[in-house]
């Protein structure tokens, strides 16, 4: 079993330092594995595998080629989890996918599907508050650390039951929109580190519309950190390669240890 | 049984739900909340049906189809909602839905649209209404249902184009979801059909029980106090067969859906979540989801409303999938037999009791005619010479 995600960030944040996160598509690419150990070389606390879905809703135009790309090379679950297994990576790995995907394989198989392949956490953006009930109890007994989303639309008195199911960290959404980059940071961002860190003492990362090293350090001084997916990604479409990748993830570092 | 209030989780026994991005559940909470309160309100429901009959020109009467009945050996009954304003029973929902998003303070309405009937109710409205709209429709039914690409244009609706996966309605779904994620404040997502995400199913469903309500009392009356013996509707989310189930569902009358071939999620019987909610859903062996494959573009849809997959498993109504080819033949049938051209999409009804004209002999069947046939006019030229 590989260390928790709620371990390493707060290891990082009790250091004094801030959280970085890269979002990886699980499979794109036949070196995609090689990118997964660039990025946490280059100084990533964890990483997000995406595992592509067929009708990623949450997910902007860069992530939806990215799934796509995937799919059509074969890309299953189950490829992408056989992948991650042998790999030593060396710092913990949370999949992020669609409720279908676990839902068809069955809850509890896809839990500790993921638990057996050395998987520390589970985002399922299509799976609020409302619906956690069975898939949390899965997760819990298998043992995988369910991230939950906060996002700016959710009224005051939701957000202390969000942050309380949430496991790992508390994932807010910086904008109310779907992934992708932006030219600025929105200003919603701050606000949503601010009132989730104003009620938990879980790792408060923000994630969504957080494109650039300048924007992360932005964002980090309310949160605990960022999430990067997109441009990530995008680098990864454009052909970068592990050592592509390897420099996107440093230069982020650099930017939030330098602050 | 009767159709029932899901409650504010939105289940109809182990389907539905609200399985949407986070951003956007406090806006199904509040549409939960404001339709309950619409629905409640004398005011709002007159106001309704002030548009229902004084606009889109309901009740569509019930025909009896004379030359089809002997030629086919059952007596057809059909429910005229091609005749409403534009064409289908969409702007029975559409109504319903503009009116309720005027209350609630939205000034926009975005929509996704198949066959475009349903994009061209809500554009029909939004001009109405007085409000912006904007339609996502997918490229490949952007080229079949030209005409209706023109009217939404013509009424002042900005069209945009899904280009992503099967680039029909599936994913004409999936961008007007992405695009309310980023606008909920000011925008009401206008959902054409009984699926989605909760209160959406329930919603739809209740704002065409208008169908069933009136086929009830009018069967009553042509049928000397009965109901008959069979109730048909095609089946694409759900929205036209789900609101004339709602007048009948309480009767002895036998409940058929009628499903394309490539897109038969009911019949297939595998549930999944997508869209926002739990139903039968065509997927491959991992969850990915399938693309449907019909030549009606309202039907070309992977999945199902919630309520269908819930009738369906405890077995109060029973779908079945015809083939495209007897759709074609079904569409001409009712054509050269009582001068009415059907929508592809009510042609399917018509198929299959045309296919089961022998188990049918002698009974009474009330077919939902959801649509009018114009759109498909030139889709079916090319079909046809
Ligand atoms: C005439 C007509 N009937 C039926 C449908 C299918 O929708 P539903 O299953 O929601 O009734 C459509 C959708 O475009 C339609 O235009």
């Amino acid at each position: 079993m590989s260390e928790s995600l709620e371990t390493a960030l707060r290891a990082r944040r009790g250091s004094g330092g801030k959280c970085l996160v890269p979002y990886i598509t699980g499979g794109l690419g036949d070196d995609w594995i090689e990118m997964v150990r660039a990025a946490a070389a280059a100084g990533a606390d964890a990483i997000e595998i995406g595992v592509p879905f067929s009708d990623p809703v949450m997910d902007g135009p860069t992530i939806q080629l990215a799934n796509d790309r995937a799919l059509a090379a074969g890309v299953t679950p189950q490829s992408v989890l056989d992948t991650l297994r042998g790999a030593d990576i060396g710092v913990p790995t949370a999949v992020m996918t669609y409720v279908n995907l676990a839902f068809h394989n069955g809850y509890r198989r896809f839990a500790s599907n993921l638990a057996e392949a050395g998987v520390s956490g589970c985002i399922l953006p299509d799976m609020p508050l409302e619906e956690i009930g069975p898939w949390a109890a899965a997760a819990d007994a298998a043992g995988v650390e369910t991230v939950l989303l906060a996002a700016p639309t959710a009224p005051d008195e939701r957000l202390p039951r969000i942050c309380e199911r949430s496991h790992g960290f508390v994932y807010g959404v910086g904008l109310v929109g779907i992934t992708g980059v932006r030219s600025e940071l929105a200003h919603s961002a701050k606000v949503m580190a601010a009132r989730l860190k104003a009620i938990t003492d879980k790792p408060v990362l923000v994630g969504v519309g957080v494109g650039s090293p300048a924007q992360a350090v932005e964002v980090s001084e309310v949160s605990d950190g960022v999430v990067i997916g997109s441009v990530i990604v995008q680098r990864m479409l454009d052909g970068g390669g592990p050592e592509g990748v390897g420099d996107l993830v440093s230069e982020f570092r650099t930017a939030l240890d330098s602050r | 049984m009767t159709m029932t209030d899901p409650g504010p989780e939105g289940r109809f026994g182990e389907f539905g739900g609200t399985f949407v991005p986070e951003t956007l559940v406090p806006a199904c909470r509040e549409l939960d909340g404001a339709f309950r309160d619409a629905w409640a309100d004398p005011g709002f429901r007159a106001e309704l049906n002030r548009l229902l009959t004084d606009y889109a020109g309901r009740p569509s009467p019930v025909t009896e189809c004379f030359n089809l009945s002997q030629e086919l050996g059952v007596r057809v009954l059909l429910k005229r909602e091609d005749l409403n304003h534009t064409g289908s029973h969409k702007i029975n929902n559409v109504l319903g839905q503009a009116l309720l998003a005027k209350r609630m303070g939205k000034t926009r309405l975005v929509a996704e649209t198949g066959a475009g009937q349903h994009g061209v109710a809500t554009a029909t409205a939004a001009a109405l209404f007085g409000m912006d709209c904007i339609v996502y429709m997918g490229e490949v039914d952007i080229v079949r249902q030209e005409l209706n690409v023109f009217r939404m244009k013509l009424l002042g609706t900005e069209v945009r184009t899904a280009r992503s996966g099967s680039r029909t309605l599936k994913d004409a779904v999936n961008e007007a979801m992405r695009y309310w994620v980023s606008v909920v404040d000011t925008t009401h997502y206008c959902l054409g059909s009984a699926m989605g995400p909760h209160p959406y199913p329930w919603m739809v469903r209740e704002f065409h029980r208008v169908i069933g309500d009136e086929a009830r009392e009018q069967c009553r009356k042509l049928l000397g106090g009965g109901v008959p013996d069979v109730v048909v509707a095609c089946v694409g989310g759900g929205s036209n067969a789900i609101g004339i189930f709602s007048g009948f569902v309480d009767t002895d009358a036998e409940l058929v859906g009628v499903e394309p071939a490539g897109g038969a999620a009911v019949t297939r019987a595998v549930p999944g979540i997508v869209h926002g909610s739990k139903s039968y859903l065509l997927q491959d062996e991992w969850g990915q989801v399938l693309e449907a494959e019909s030549i009606s573009a309202g039907l070309d849809y992977p999945g199902v409303g919630p309520e269908h997959s819930h009738l369906a498993s405890i077995g109060r109504a029973r779908y079945i999938p015809v083939t495209d080819a007897e759709v074609v033949e079904a569409f001409q049938l009712l054509t050269r037999t009582e001068g009415i051209i059907p929508a592809l999409e009510s042609a399917h009804a018509i198929a299959w009791v045309s296919r089961a004209r022998d188990e049918l002999a002698g009974k009474t069947v009330l077919v939902n005619l959801s649509g009018r046939g114009d759109k498909d006019v030139t889709q079916m030229m090319d079909i046809l010479t």
